[in-house]
């Protein structure tokens, strides 16, 4: 378990390795795994229960990732929490990696399901919530999906199931960033207010800023103390978080960026984290004063 | 013609002979699996009545999940489930699931190897009254291009059981057609069955006549027919469509020469399109498919519909005889 300051520097270690890997593989999604990095680092170097040398272990949380297209922030928690070496991220998408374009359970361990085909991951997660719940078995099943694959009808139908069957071991966050391949999601197809959609079928739901580590903390502890309904959490971000020419445009959901853009973007990413690490310094210090 | 007596067939025309919807089969032999082993789930999309899994809902109401009309939940449901080490049979009219989710089952079933058993129901035009909309002649080719993927089309009630039973027992996934209708049971308990084996039913010499599901025993009741105006016709049962029987399928080409497959499908991409493919790789003969043309079925009592396009014993050997003068 991690402090607010040193998630908000695991996230940033996520974004640098986002980018760095993005580069070689000259290809896959760039904004979505940047923006979703402050709920990834809150999920595996908080909020989850694993063994990433064991990851077949019977009692650990199931993380499920549905929108299969932001792997690489997958990747590079997975690399950073312990399950491969961090140098593997340099072999995504290239001819014999175990990193795939989307993920694939089969390639790498500790994937727990192949995606990429948006609307299915919650209903993985509903078959894997009411499995542990049949076996008695007290882990949890994590979530992940994204604005736009809520067009999809099958999501819709996994949100039924999960609320008939009243699935509180079940926690999904919603990659709210307003945007999908063609443009601005309530261009394409409006989603409106997302919170107020899953309440209406019985979800219990927290709309957060995505960003905010510790609004994030809050939530994901408000949705284990909540009973006998699921939870959704609302994260709102941004896409691209954290590159300022990346930030809020849709152009950036499908591509990599190239070696001056790359340069650019970690030049950013390197600065915010100076900031973050003297931050850190000054807490250090605070509280080493207050006990003086 | 004379029965293979190692398949231990009931004389066909056996006054007492059952008919049974191979469905129930399907039904029957879930309920006591979910009895021989917890880890076997259950889950339908509102047509538990109609595909038979209505027994073990009441048995193992803990088991049973009932996901409403939503065949893509079904098929990711079930997905998580096995993924969690169950083994998930999941239950829905042919057209649904396979047809309405190929995607689900192609990505979170088969992808991942997964340990789900399929029950696709009311295939065919023996589906009948509901029309075109309603009879899957389409699902063997989308599930048996699957990687993974075994597909069975059994003939009968004992079959469909040994069927169900073969599924439990193997990992990965299986697509098991049903049919609606009440089909002659006239293979027994003696009857050999193993996965990817066809099982010759009748010997022949002038021409053989592949089939599988509802028309095997149709096909053999050609084969009477035949044998009357001195056509000698082999009948075999391959009832593992993802799985040719290639060793089998160049022995009865080698005996006959002449080959005509016979199902309750699209002739393209379903037992004819596997049996062609198979055999002009390893002892090219002529293989004549018959089944659905390439049409939408149509409304009229399932034996009717059959009829009409040619699928009954009449229509068959009539089809052979034309063959055979070509």
């Amino acid at each position: 378990m991690k402090g607010t300051t040193e998630l908000a520097l695991m996230a940033n270690t996520l974004r640098q390795d986002i980018i760095r890997m993005l580069l070689p593989a000259a290809s896959g999604h760039t904004a979505g795994p940047l923006g979703m990095a402050d709920v990834f680092s809150v999920l595996f170097f908080n909020e989850m229960k694993f063994d990433s040398k064991k990851p077949d272990w019977k009692e650990r949380d199931r993380f499920v990732l549905s929108n299969g297209h932001i792997c690489p922030v997958l990747y590079s928690a997975m690399a950073r929490a312990g399950y491969f070496p961090v140098e593997e991220l340099m072999t995504l998408r290239k001819l014999g990696s175990r990193l795939q374009g989307h993920p694939s359970m089969a390639k790498l361990p500790g994937i727990e399901n192949s995606s990429g085909p948006l609307g299915e991951g919650l209903a993985i997660a509903c078959g894997m919530a009411l499995a542990a719940r049949m076996n008695g078995e007290k882990h949890r099943v994590y979530c992940a999906t994204s604005d736009g694959e809520h067009q999809e009808g099958s999501t819709w139908e996994a949100v039924m199931l999960a609320s008939k069957y009243k699935l509180d071991n079940l926690v999904a966050v919603c990659d709210r960033n307003y945007i999908q391949i063609d443009g601005n999601t309530e261009e394409i197809m409006p989603l409106a207010d997302m919170a107020e959609k899953y309440r209406a079928f019985g979800w219990h739901a927290i709309t957060v800023d995505g960003h905010d580590i510790g609004a994030l903390l809050h939530a994901f502890s408000e949705a284990k103390k909540t009973k006998s309904k699921p939870t959704m959490i609302i994260a709102i971000t941004v896409p691209g978080k954290g590159v300022s020419f990346m930030e809020k445009d849709y152009k950036w959901h499908g591509k990599p960026p190239n070696a001056e853009e790359a340069a650019r973007a970690l030049a950013e990413l390197e600065a915010e984290r100076a900031k973050l690490e003297a931050s850190k310094a000054e807490q250090a210090h605070t509280s080493k004063e207050a006990k003086a | 013609m004379k029965l293979n007596p190692s398949m231990h067939l009931l004389d066909l025309h056996l006054p007492e002979m059952k008919k049974i919807a191979t469905r129930n089969a399907f039904g029957e032999a879930l309920v006591e699996i979910g009895g021989k082993d917890k880890n076997v789930v259950a889950l339908c999309s509102d047509v538990a009545g109609s595909v038979q899994f209505e027994a073990f809902a009441k048995k193992f109401p803990e088991r049973f999940v009932q996901v409403g009309v939503a065949e893509q939940n079904l098929a990711s449901v079930a997905a998580g489930l096995a993924y969690s080490g169950k083994v998930a049979f999941i239950g829905a009219f042919a057209m649904f699931s396979p047809g309405r989710n190929w995607e689900q089952v192609r990505t979170t079933i088969c992808y991942a190897n997964a340990n789900v058993k399929m029950e696709g129901s009311h295939v065919g035009l023996d589906v009948g009254e509901d029309g075109a909309t309603h009879q899957a002649l389409e699902d063997i080719a989308i599930t048996r291009c699957l990687p993974n993927m075994t597909v069975i089309s059994p003939c009968d009630h004992q079959e469909t059981r040994k069927a169900v039973y073969a599924a439990w027992k193997t990992p990965g996934p299986f697509y098991i057609r049903c049919t609606r209708n009440a089909v002659p049971s006239f293979t027994t308990q003696e009857t050999p069955f193993e996965v990817g084996k066809m099982n010759v039913l009748a010997e022949g010499s002038d021409i053989a006549i592949i089939s599988a599901g509802r028309c095997v025993c149709e096909s053999l009741l050609a084969a009477e027919k035949l044998a009357e105006k001195g056509v000698s016709a082999a009948v075999a049962n391959m009832h593992t469509i993802s799985h040719p029987d290639a060793a089998a399928l160049e022995k009865l080409a080698r005996t006959c020469g002449l080959i005509i497959t016979v199902e309750d499908h699209q002739i393209v991409g379903g037992l004819g399109s596997a049996v062609a493919e198979t055999l002009s790789e390893i002892y090219p003969v002529r293989v004549a498919r018959h089944g659905m043309r390439m049409k939408f079925g149509e409304s009229g009592k399932g034996s009717e519909v059959l009829k009409k396009y040619g699928l009954d014993a009449e229509g068959i050997a009539k089809l052979v005889l034309e063959e055979m003068k070509r």
